[in-house]
C-alpha cells in the first residue's frame, strides 16, 4: 500500500519537474527542478530494489552534474530571455510528433497487457546473490564479468576530463611565467656578452 | 500492484518530455543539455525497471556505465558551451547558427 | 637531280626556319641563298637541253602517297619541256632575289624568317611546276598560298599587312574552291586525277554531258571552267583580282618573287599543262579568252591613276596576265608561256627596281614625291628604262628586232588576231587599248620618278631621314666648335637650330636636303642580270618558245595551224601594237614632261571617271557589302547564338547553374539551429519506430 503512493508520488513529482525544467525562465531554476527530478528518480529506484544505482544518481548526477550545470549557468552572463515568439511555430509539430511518439508506446504496453508480447527471460548468471546486499551483488558482477568495460569506463572519463581542461585552457597573456628549460640551459660564456656600439646607435639586445 | 508497465510509462512520458525540451526551448542551450540529461535519467529508469522485474542485475551494470558516459559527455558539452559563449558572447539557440549552409 | 633542284629549297627552308639565334644571320641567308642557285645552276642545262633537243621528257618517281581502293596516286617529279621553262624561270629569280634580299632586308630583325619563307615559297611552286598529278600540284598550290600569306604578313606587326595576307589567302580559297571541284570532277570522270592520263583521254569525253547541280551540262566544258576558276584566284584575273594590290604591303622582293614571276603565272602554267583538256571545250576557251581581255583591260585603266609605285607595277602585272590568259584562250599556248618567260624577267625587274628606288627615298613609295632621281640612282634609272622598253614592247617589226616584250606580246596580239573566233577578235582590240595603256602608265611611271625636279621634300619619309641625320651632324659640329675653342654659340646654334627645326626654307630645290644614293651591289647585280634578260631574251628565244613544235614535244598544245597564221597577218596588224606604244609614250611624256599641269587639268575634266578609276572601278567596296559584311554578320550569329547562346548555355554554363541552383535548394535544409536537426531526428527516429511496429 506505501508501496504504491510513494510510487505515484515519486512518479508525479517526478514528471512534474521535468515539464518545469523544460518550461522555466529562468535557467537556474531550470537546473534546481533537474536536481528535484534527479532525487526523485532515485527514489523510485529505491522502491524497485536498486539501491546502489539510487545513490550512485544522487552522488553523481546530483553531486557532480547538476552542480556543474549549476557553475556553468553562473559563469556565463545569460540574461532571462523571455519566450521568444518563435516557439509557437515548431509547437504544434513538436507536440504532433511528441503525442505519436506516445500512443506508439502505449500500443506496445496494451500488446504486453494482452500477452502478444514476451519479456525477454533472465538466464539466471546475473542474478542477486542470495544473502549479500545489492551493492555487494553488482561488485561482485562488476569485477568479476564486466572488468573491461568497468576499466574502460574509466578511459572514458579520464579523456572527457582531457577533453575538457584541453578546449577551456587559457594561456595568460599578461603574465610572464619562467621557461624553467631555458634558465637551466644557459651557460656561463654566453651568459655575457662585450659590444662596442658606436655614438649615438643603441645596444640590441 | 505496481507492475513494470508503470515504471515504463514513467520512463517513456520522461524520455518525450526530454525530447521535446530539445526542439521547443528558444532560450539557451544549457536547457537543451538539461532535456539530454532527463533522457539518459529516463532509460536509467527503464534499465533498472526491467533488471529489477527480471532479476537481472546486467541492468543496473549497464545503468551505471550509461551514468558514467552521461556525466563525461556533460562536462564535455559543458566545456564547449563555456568556449563558445567565451568567442561570441551569446548561447541564445536562435544565434547559434554557424554551421548553416 | 631534279630531286635536289626541288627538294634543295625545302631543307634549306627547314634550316634557316629553325635556326635560332646563336646561329646568327648570315648563315641562313647564305644556305638559302645557296641553295637557290644551286638549283639554277641546274636548272638552266635542263632548259637548254631541251632547247637544243637533247633533253627527253620523263618522270622520277618519289614516294608513294594514296593507296585508296581506286584512287592512287603517289609523289612524283614530272619533267618535260614546259616544266624546263618554268623551272629556269622560278628557280633563276628566286636567286636573284635571294641576293637581292641581303641588300633590301639588310636592317631588318627578321631577316632568317624571311630567307625561310622565300625557300619555302620556292620549294612550293617546284612542286607546283613538277607535278604528275593535279592533287599534287594542289599541293604546290596551296604551298605557295600559304607562302604568299606568310610573306604578305611578313611585317605582321603592322595592321594592314595582316589584313592584306588574310584577304590574299581568303580569295585565294575561293579559287581553290573552283579547282578542287575540278579536280574532284577530273576524278569522278576519269578515274584518276595522273595528268598525262587525263590529257590522253580527255578527247573521248569531248562530247559527253554530266550533272552538276541539277543541270546536265557538258563535261569538259564544266570541268575547264571549274579548273580555271582556281586559276582565276591563283593568277588575280577580273573578279577574283581584289588581293593583288592590297599584296604589295609584303616587302618588295617578295612582290617581285611572288607577284609578278612565279605564284602569278601558277594559273597561266595550269591552264598550259591542261590545254588539251581546254581544247575540247571552245566554250571554257572562249571564256578564259574574255576574262583574260577583260582583266587585261581593267588592270591597265586602274593602272594609270595609282600614284604608288608598287601599286602600279601590280596593276601592270595583273594586266599582262591577262594577255597570257587570253592567249591561251586562242589557242596560242605557246605564246602564253614565252610572254610568262619574258615577263618573269622584265616584271622582276621593275620590281627590283621599284624597290630600289624605295630603298634610295628612304621608304617613301608615293611617286608625287620622287622627281630627277636619274641623276641620283642612274644605274636603278637604266635598270628600269631597259624594263620599261620590254613591257612596252619597243621594236622594229619590219626587222623583226626589239626588246624581250616586242615578241612576247606581238605574238599574242598576232595570234589573237588570227585564230579567226570573234573572241578572237575581240580580245585583239582589248590587247591593243591595254597595250597603250600600259605603255602610258609605264613611261609615266619612269618620267613621274626619274625626270623633272625632285618633289621629295614635303614627303615624311624624307623628313624623317633629313631630321636624323642633322641631328648628327648638328652634335658633331656643335662639339667641334667648343673644342675650337670659339664661342660662337649663339650665332651657330641658332643657324643650325633653323636647319634641324623648321622644314629647310634654305633648300629651294625641294630636296630638303635629302640625296639619295644608289644601292650597294647585292641589290645592282641582279638588276642587272635582269636587265640583260629583258633585252635579250626575246630575241634569242623566240623562235623554240613560237614557232617549234620539237621543242614543246606534246607537253602542252601546239596548234600549228595558229602558230602559222600568226605570221601571216595584214600589216597593220603587225604596225598597231608598235603605234600603240609610240602614241603612249608620247602623251606620257606630254603630261609629265613637257607640260606637267596638263594631267591635272586632264582629271579636272574628267572628275568622275578618274574618281572611278583610282577606286579600283569600286571592286572592294562592292565585295565588301555583298560578301565581307554579310559573311561577319553570320560569323557574329553562330558566335552569339550557337557558341554563346547553345553551346555555352547547355554545356559549361549550364552544368555550373545546375549545381548552384541545386545546391541553393540543398541549403535550406541546412539552417544550422540545433533545434531543426534535432527535430529531423525525431522524425526519423518516429518514422524507424512505426515502421517496425507495423511490420
Amino acid at each position: 500500500m506505501i508501496h504504491t503512493i510513494a510510487f505515484y508520488l515519486f512518479a508525479a513529482i517526478l514528471i512534474a519537474s521535468a515539464v518545469l525544467v523544460i518550461m522555466s525562465r529562468n535557467p537556474v531554476h531550470s537546473v534546481l527542478w533537474l536536481i528535484l527530478a534527479f532525487f526523485n528518480a532515485a527514489g523510485l529506484m529505491v522502491l524497485v530494489g536498486a539501491e546502489f544505482i539510487a545513490m550512485l544518481l544522487v552522488i553523481v548526477y546530483v553531486g557532480a552534474v547538476a552542480v556543474l550545470f549549476l557553475f556553468v549557468v553562473m559563469m556565463l552572463d545569460i540574461d532571462f530571455a523571455e519566450l521568444r515568439a518563435g516557439f509557437m511555430k515548431n509547437f504544434p509539430l513538436g507536440i504532433l510528433l511528441a503525442l505519436v511518439l506516445l500512443a506508439e508506446l502505449v500500443l506496445g504496453l496494451g500488446a504486453y497487457r494482452v500477452g502478444s508480447l514476451t519479456l525477454g527471460e533472465a538466464d539466471g548468471s546475473a542474478m542477486t546473490i542470495a544473502g549479500r546486499s545489492n551493492i555487494e551483488s553488482i561488485g561482485g558482477l562488476l569485477y568479476g564479468r564486466y572488468l573491461f568495460l568497468f576499466e574502460a569506463a574509466g578511459l572514458v572519463l579520464l579523456v572527457a576530463m582531457i577533453g575538457a581542461i584541453v578546449l577551456t585552457h587559457r594561456q595568460r597573456t599578461d603574465t610572464r611565467g619562467q621557461n624553467i628549460s631555458r634558465q637551466v640551459k644557459r651557460r656561463p660564456e654566453e651568459a655575457t656578452v662585450n659590444v662596442k656600439p658606436e655614438v649615438g646607435q643603441g645596444v640590441k639586445l | 500492484m505496481i507492475g513494470i508497465e508503470h515504471y515504463v510509462v514513467v520512463s517513456s512520458i520522461l524520455f518525450v518530455l526530454g525530447v521535446l525540451g530539445i526542439f521547443l526551448n528558444r532560450k539557451n542551450v544549457i536547457v537543451i543539455l538539461m532535456a539530454i540529461e532527463l533522457i539518459l535519467l529516463a532509460v536509467n529508469i527503464n534499465l533498472v525497471a526491467f533488471s529489477a522485474f527480471l532479476g537481472d542485475l546486467t541492468g543496473q551494470v549497464f545503468a551505471m556505465f550509461v551514468l558514467t558516459v552521461a556525466a563525461g559527455e556533460a562536462a564535455i558539452g559543458l566545456a564547449i558551451l563555456v568556449i563558445y559563449f567565451r568567442g561570441r558572447g551569446t548561447i541564445a539557440v536562435e544565434d547559434i547558427h554557424r554551421m548553416r549552409g | 637531280m631534279i630531286q635536289l633542284i626541288v627538294f634543295g629549297p625545302l631543307l634549306a627552308a627547314i634550316v634557316a626556319g629553325f635556326a635560332n639565334k646563336s646561329f646568327g644571320t648570315v648563315f641562313p641567308k647564305a644556305v638559302t641563298t645557296g641553295a637557290l642557285f644551286l638549283s639554277c645552276a641546274l636548272s638552266w642545262p635542263i632548259f637548254l637541253g631541251f632547247m637544243t633537243g637533247t633533253s627527253e621528257a620523263g618522270v622520277t618517281p618519289v614516294l608513294e602517297w594514296v593507296r585508296s581502293g581506286d584512287m592512287t596516286f603517289d609523289w612524283a617529279l614530272r619533267i618535260d619541256a614546259l616544266t624546263a621553262v618554268m623551272l629556269v624561270v622560278i628557280t633563276s629569280v628566286s636567286a636573284l632575289v635571294h641576293l637581292y634580299s641581303w641588300g633590301y632586308m639588310d636592317e631588318d630583325p627578321d631577316q632568317p624568317r624571311f630567307f625561310a619563307y622565300l625557300s619555302l615559297f620556292t620549294f612550293a611552286m617546284l612542286m607546283l611546276v613538277t607535278a604528275d598529278n593535279l592533287v599534287q600540284m594542289f599541293f604546290g598550290w596551296e604551298g605557295v598560298g600559304l607562302a604568299s600569306y606568310l610573306l604578305i604578313g611578313f611585317w605582321f606587326r603592322k595592321p594592314s599587312a595582316n589584313a592584306a595576307a588574310i584577304k590574299a589567302f581568303v580569295v585565294n580559297r575561293v579559287g581553290d574552291l573552283g579547282f578542287m571541284l575540278g579536280i574532284f570532277g577530273v576524278f569522278l570522270v576519269f578515274g584518276t586525277t595522273s595528268i598525262p592520263e587525263i590529257i590522253d583521254r580527255a578527247p573521248e569525253m569531248a562530247g559527253s554531258s554530266i550533272g552538276f547541280l541539277g543541270m546536265r551540262l557538258d563535261t569538259m566544258t564544266i570541268l575547264c571552267l571549274l579548273l580555271f576558276i582556281g586559276a582565276m584566284g591563283k593568277s588575280a584575273q577580273l573578279g577574283l583580282h581584289t588581293w593583288l594590290p592590297d599584296a604589295m604591303e609584303g616587302p618588295t622582293p617578295v612582290s617581285a618573287l611572288i607577284h609578278a614571276a612565279t605564284m602569278v603565272t601558277a594559273g597561266v602554267f595550269m591552264v598550259c599543262r591542261l590545254s588539251p583538256l581546254f581544247e575540247t571545250s571552245q566554250i571554257a576557251l572562249g571564256f578564259v579568252t574574255f576574262i583574260g581581255a577583260a582583266t587585261c583591260l581593267f588592270a591597265a585603266t586602274v593602272g594609270t591613276t595609282q600614284t604608288d609605285i608598287k601599286r602600279v607595277i601590280a596593276y601592270s602585272t595583273c594586266s599582262q596576265l591577262g594577255y597570257m590568259f587570253f592567249a591561251a584562250g586562242v589557242g596560242a599556248y605557246g605564246a602564253a608561256m614565252f610572254h610568262l618567260f619574258t615577263h618573269a624577267f622584265f616584271k622582276a625587274l621593275l620590281f627590283l627596281g621599284a624597290g630600289s628606288v624605295i630603298h634610295a627615298m628612304h621608304h617613301e613609295q608615293d611617286m608625287r614625291y620622287y622627281g630627277g632621281l636619274r641623276k641620283h640612282i642612274p644605274i636603278t634609272f637604266w635598270a628600269m628604262t631597259a624594263g620599261t622598253l620590254a613591257i612596252t614592247g619597243v621594236g622594229l617589226w619590219f626587222a623583226h628586232v626589239g626588246f624581250a616584250g616586242f615578241y612576247s606580246k606581238d605574238a599574242i596580239l598576232e595570234s589573237a588576231f588570227a585564230s579567226g573566233t570573234e573572241m578572237g577578235r575581240f580580245a585583239f582590240f582589248i590587247g591593243i587599248t591595254a597595250a597603250l595603256l600600259t605603255s602610258f602608265y609605264s613611261w609615266r611611271l619612269v618620267f613621274l620618278t626619274f625626270f623633272g625636279k625632285p618633289r621629295w621634300d614635303q614627303s615624311e619619309h624624307i623628313q624623317h631621314a633629313v631630321h636624323e641625320g642633322h641631328h648628327d651632324s648638328a652634335h658633331h659640329n656643335l662639339a667641334s666648335q667648343e673644342d675650337a675653342g670659339h664661342d660662337p654659340h649663339a650665332p651657330a646654334h641658332k643657324a643650325l637650330d633653323d636647319e634641324v627645326h623648321g622644314h629647310a626654307p634654305a633648300h629651294g630645290d625641294g630636296t630638303a636636303g635629302y640625296h639619295p644614293h644608289e644601292s650597294p651591289w647585292v641589290m645592282l647585280l641582279p638588276l642587272v642580270i635582269l636587265s640583260l634578260g629583258a633585252i635579250f631574251a626575246g630575241a634569242i628565244w623566240s623562235h623554240s618558245f613560237l614557232d617549234s613544235a620539237a621543242f614543246w614535244d606534246g607537253s602542252i598544245f601546239y596548234n600549228e595551224h595558229l602558230m602559222h597564221a600568226m605570221h601571216e597577218v595584214p600589216a597593220w596588224v603587225k604596225i598597231a601594237p608598235g603605234a600603240v606604244m609610240l602614241i603612249g609614250l608620247a602623251i606620257a611624256w606630254n603630261n609629265y614632261i613637257r607640260d606637267p599641269d596638263a594631267a591635272g587639268r586632264f582629271v579636272a575634266m574628267f572628275g568622275g571617271v578618274y574618281t572611278f578609276l583610282k577606286n579600283k572601278w569600286y571592286f572592294d567596296e562592292v565585295y565588301h557589302v555583298l560578301f565581307v559584311k554579310p559573311a561577319f554578320w553570320l560569323g557574329r550569329k553562330f558566335w552569339k547564338w550557337g557558341d554563346e547562346g547553345t553551346i555555352d548555355r547547355f554545356g559549361p554554363n549550364g552544368a555550373a547553374w545546375v549545381v548552384a541552383q541545386g545546391s541553393r535548394y540543398a541549403q535550406v535544409v541546412q539552417t544550422g539551429y540545433l533545434y531543426s536537426y534535432a527535430l529531423v531526428m525525431l522524425l526519423g527516429l518516429v518514422a524507424a519506430i512505426s515502421w517496425v511496429m507495423v511490420r
